[in-house]
């Protein structure tokens, strides 16, 4: 190994770089690695920089009318400070050298350094030459071939103009669009330098029906990272078929019994069950926190023969793909469980750090303001064997969940999913709809009952809320059999 | 960052660049710290000092465009004004946000700054790692404090618009939340915490927040399953608050407006919850830890009476909503694209006297529900209904035993109107302040 050049840090060149302001490009590698340099000198193991810019817009019709659009645009920068298994986090919205030496500056009194004195050398760090997916897959463009806030206006008013066709004894309907452009830069002192282009967009319907006291609301939403034609070619007819369908039959749906029953959940976002119950739990942040039931249980059986789970973040446009994760490591397709078996935990750094598990290509956090963490991606359950007709044809009296709301895990396991649509099955039939119902379980209980997968594993797009925040991601499962579960209703 | 007076002198200069004639600023900047321990070492340090504001800008058409940055600078703002300007040409047409009537009005405290100072993250490191050893310490079956941290915050806010309004204020906050986790052989692991927030680490409650998380922790270990069935229920104040927090919609003027609430406006002056319930919105309520004077439109705040004996006495308001509804904001605006209504702190009391006065001590069969989770996902706003997982005890002829796990169920309205007592302590929340209230009979889901 080749020993680090070492700089004087009085010879040091004026500080006064400045960088290109429209684009994170080689320029910024002069004065990131001289920072790098200083917080090494200072007594740092490790020094990360993360450079964020965001151009964002969001759009919404309700009813007839365009009620807002909403453009958000923001730079900031966060610096990562690891001194041992300990680590700080400083955010700026001030990215001139002097501002990002202010917060590394900052990190490192937090950590009990300081930066060196005038005559102390400095360990020059080699970045790698820059890993720029941006423009290696041509996303340098994206952002102007989005469309325009005109486009957005009139496809919003053309689908709720459409959904009003559709659906009957309607209160209100909203048309939603947004568009999050970001791009960002990773410098470590482990030599990391890459740049990357993201592009997540969303749109999707939220429909309000009411007859008398009855009333239902259904939303529905669909994701995309990599086409700038995304609203273009989004088919809300077909949306708006679905929605208001299962507006008309939530309306006068009763009210689900509570009790424990043997539940199918439909595929796609039906796979939100196993993002919180199990997901969650194999992240390295809950080891760290010792919440999860799993930590010890890598090689074990853990679920259902029957079930193999993946998280990954290289499926071709589904929202939790990444090129690379905020930490500049390259996406990877990790195999949770096989077969029933533990087999791999989701890692960020600070995971491998404190827990030993190997970096996974999952740090993700929102923005610069959050540290990055152990994150999903696209999570799902593997396709089974069986067809759906197999799943129904099992179940005497059960509870069909056909599109699941959202959910969550509790510190000891404990979770819970709202059910939007939902429908009784008699004797292997869907006999008639059912709303207020509630799963609850514990994860580790959970695992073992998901007896049946189908062969039709479909992908959703989601938002999931953790500790560094809410970040794009994708859950997935085949139509899948639980055998028993507690549903809380009335 | 620059200073307001700097904004708003670089605003003016860019809006005459662009001719750009009326516009208005709402903005703030946050210096933070916070620390999360494990085991007595340090787990996570953090510092943030950022800045952000909404600018919206006014075309000759009369429309208005919204655009956010957290570039504060000449360049930031000047792109900023003029990207709200682009997207002023597809602002709505019909009730046109307008500035607010009330935005210069004067306001008692004015431009008020109340300021403790920041204390060095090492003080924050000491205190928290001593907090969680206590905790740890309290009882053998606690075996660490997965969820925990201090954090300190200066917050500075302003509003400025282009004929002179211009309105700034200053807070501190420090706050410190603390969740234990049990573990014990053949038992369940089991979790409980508590919340303080205050003006400052100095006068932050760190023994009141240790004493609860304590006492709640080992009120829970020994648990029981609880018999699926309808009970009657008593929400602690803050589950209380949450729930009313969730339904806000019910006297949110823009939800309203928009057909996405309960209430209608016909609804004003309807009975809507039982005569022993009332309910003030009251961002200046002594209790309000860093109350804010003005919103988001720099209209001043102010107590609402939102619920009175029952009776829905008024709606929150931001200046278009009230506009429309020929009334007065109520200072609960927030900026945007477009302008959202909420809720600045809940006090709820006693409305009428009870007939029967109810006490824990000697209720029987009744389920006292600590806390509610989940609320994103098991409450239907627009629906009214809600199915959640609680935290709570049941209620044996006055002891109590640590429920399982379990969700109550029920609709926000029948909710309201069965309240059966309204107890007369209040106890500060972080969300409002509010006693225990009695509701006659709900569903549970246990086993």
């Amino acid at each position: 190994m080749q020993a680090p050049t070492l700089l004087i840090s009085k010879e040091l060149p004026s500080l006064k770089y400045t960088y290109a302001p429209d684009r994170f490009d080689e320029t910024w590698e002069a004065p990131l690695s001289i920072l790098l340099g200083l917080g090494r000198a200072a007594g740092a193991d490790f020094i990360e920089f993360f450079l964020e810019r965001v151009n964002y817009i969001s759009c919404m019709a309700e009813d007839d009318a365009i009620t807002s659009i909403s453009p958000r645009l923001s730079t900031g920068a966060g610096v990562r400070v690891f001194r041992g298994k300990a680590d700080c986090y400083v955010s700026t919205n001030d990215l001139s050298f002097n501002g990002l030496k202010a917060a590394l500056e900052k990190g490192l009194s937090i950590m009990g350094l300081h930066l060196p004195s005038p005559n102390a050398f400095i360990p020059e760090i080699h970045l790698e030459l820059l890993r720029d997916y941006a423009t290696k897959k041509g996303k340098d463009a994206w952002l102007g071939n989005c469309s325009s806030m005109r486009e957005m206006g009139d496809v919003l008013l053309s689908a709720n103009g459409e959904l009003a066709q559709k659906a009957d004894h309607v209160q209100s309907r909203r048309a939603v669009y947004f568009r999050d452009w970001q791009e960002v830069l990773v410098a470590s002192s482990d030599g990391t330098f890459a740049r990357d282009i993201r592009l997540a967009q969303s749109v999707g319907y939220s429909l309000l029906c009411a007859d008398g006291t009855n009333r239902s609301s259904i939303s529905k939403r669909s994701g995309s990272t990599s086409d700038p034609s995304f609203l273009r070619t989004w088919d809300y007819k077909a949306d708006a078929e679905d929605v208001s369908g299962s507006a008309a039959k939530m309306l006068y749906a009763d009210y689900v019994e509570s009790g424990s029953y043997p539940v199918i959940m439909a595929n796609q976002f039906g796979g939100v069950i196993f993002h919180e119950a199990c997901g969650h739990l194999l992240e390295t942040t809950q080891i760290e926190r010792k919440t999860t039931p799993f930590a010890d249980k890598k090689g074990q059986k853990i679920a259902h023969e029957n079930l193999t789970a993946w998280d990954e973040g290289i499926t071709s446009d589904a929202f939790g793909t990444i090129d690379m994760d905020d930490e500049g490591m390259p996406a990877q397709r990790t195999l949770l469980i096989e077969n029933g078996v533990l087999k791999n935990f989701i890692s960020d750094r600070a995971g491998s750090v404190r827990t030993g598990h190997p970096r996974t290509g999952s740090g993700r956090r929102q923005g610069f303001t959050f540290a990055a963490a152990s994150r999903m991606r696209n999570t799902y359950i593997a396709p089974g064997e069986y067809s759906i007709e197999d799943l129904f044809n099992s179940v005497e009296k059960g509870i069909y969940c056909k599109k699941m709301g959202g959910g969550s895990v509790g510190p000891t396991g404990q979770f819970n999913f709202a059910v939007d649509e939902a429908y009784l099955i008699e004797n292997g039939k869907i006999t008639k709809p059912l709303k207020g119902a509630t799963l609850i379980g514990e994860a580790t209980e959970i695992m073992d009952k998901i007896s049946m997968c189908s062969n039709d594993l479909g992908l959703a797009a989601g938002f999931c809320g953790s500790v560094s925040g809410s970040i794009y991601v994708t859950v997935g499962q085949p139509h899948i059999k639980v055998d028993s579960i507690t549903v809380g209703g009335r | 960052m620059p200073t307001i007076n700097e904004i708003a002198s670089y605003a003016q200069t860019a809006a005459q660049k662009l001719g750009i004639q009326k516009f208005d600023i709402y903005g703030s900047t946050v210096d933070e710290t916070s620390v999360q321990v494990d085991q007595g070492e340090p787990q996570q340090m953090k510092a943030s000092n950022r800045s952000g504001i909404t600018v919206r800008v006014w075309n000759d058409a009369h429309t208005v465009g919204v655009t956010s940055t957290t570039d504060v600078d000449p360049i930031g703002l000047q792109l900023a004004l003029k990207t709200a300007h682009e997207a002023s040409a597809f602002g709505v047409k019909d009730n046109v946000p307008d500035f607010s009537p009330e935005a210069t009005a004067a306001i008692a405290h004015a431009n008020a700054t109340d300021r403790s100072p920041q204390a060095e993250v090492s003080q924050l490191l000491q205190t928290l790692v001593g907090a969680e050893k206590e905790l740890l310490e309290a009882h053998p079956a606690i075996v660490g404090v997965p969820y925990n941290g201090l954090a300190q915050r200066d917050i500075d806010r302003f509003y400025l618009n282009s004929v002179g309004a211009l309105r700034h204020e200053a807070h501190s906050y420090a706050s410190l939340y603390l969740y234990t986790k049990t573990e014990e052989e053949g038992r369940k692991p089991r979790s409980a915490g508590a919340f303080r927030v205050s003006t400052g680490l100095a006068k932050l409650d760190i023994n009141g927040c240790l004493k609860e998380a304590a006492e709640k922790t080992i009120s829970h270990l020994n648990y029981e399953k609880v018999k699926t069935g309808k009970y009657r229920v008593v929400f602690s104040p803050e589950a209380f608050l949450s729930l009313l927090g969730a339904f806000s919609n019910l006297y949110n003027a823009q939800s309203i407006l928009d057909n996405q609430s309960l209430s209608t406006p016909e609804s004003l002056n309807t009975q809507i919850a039982s005569p022993l319930l009332s309910v003030c919105d009251d961002a200046l309520h002594p209790d309000n830890v860093g109350a804010e004077t003005f919103d988001g439109e720099g209209t001043p705040t102010r107590r609402v009476p939102l619920i009175t004996n029952g009776v829905l006495t008024s709606f929150l308001h931001s200046a278009g909503t009230a506009k429309r509804m020929n009334t007065e904001p109520t200072g609960n605006a927030n900026m945007g694209a477009k302008v959202t209504v909420s809720p600045n702190f809940f006090h709820v009391f006693p409305g009428e006297s009870a007939s029967e006065e109810y006490s824990l001590d000697t209720a029987d069969n009744v389920i006292l529900i600590d806390d509610l989770s989940a609320l994103h996902a098991g409450v239907q706003a627009l629906q009214g209904s809600f199915s959640l997982p609680f935290d709570g005890w049941l209620i044996k002829d006055g002891k109590r035993i640590s429920i399982e796990s379990a969700t109550v169920a029920g609709d926000i309205r029948e909710v309201l109107n069965s309240i059966i007592y309204v107890e007369k302590d209040l106890e500060f929340t972080g969300s409002g302040v509010a006693p225990r209230v009695w509701v006659n009979e709900l569903s549970v889901t246990g086993e």
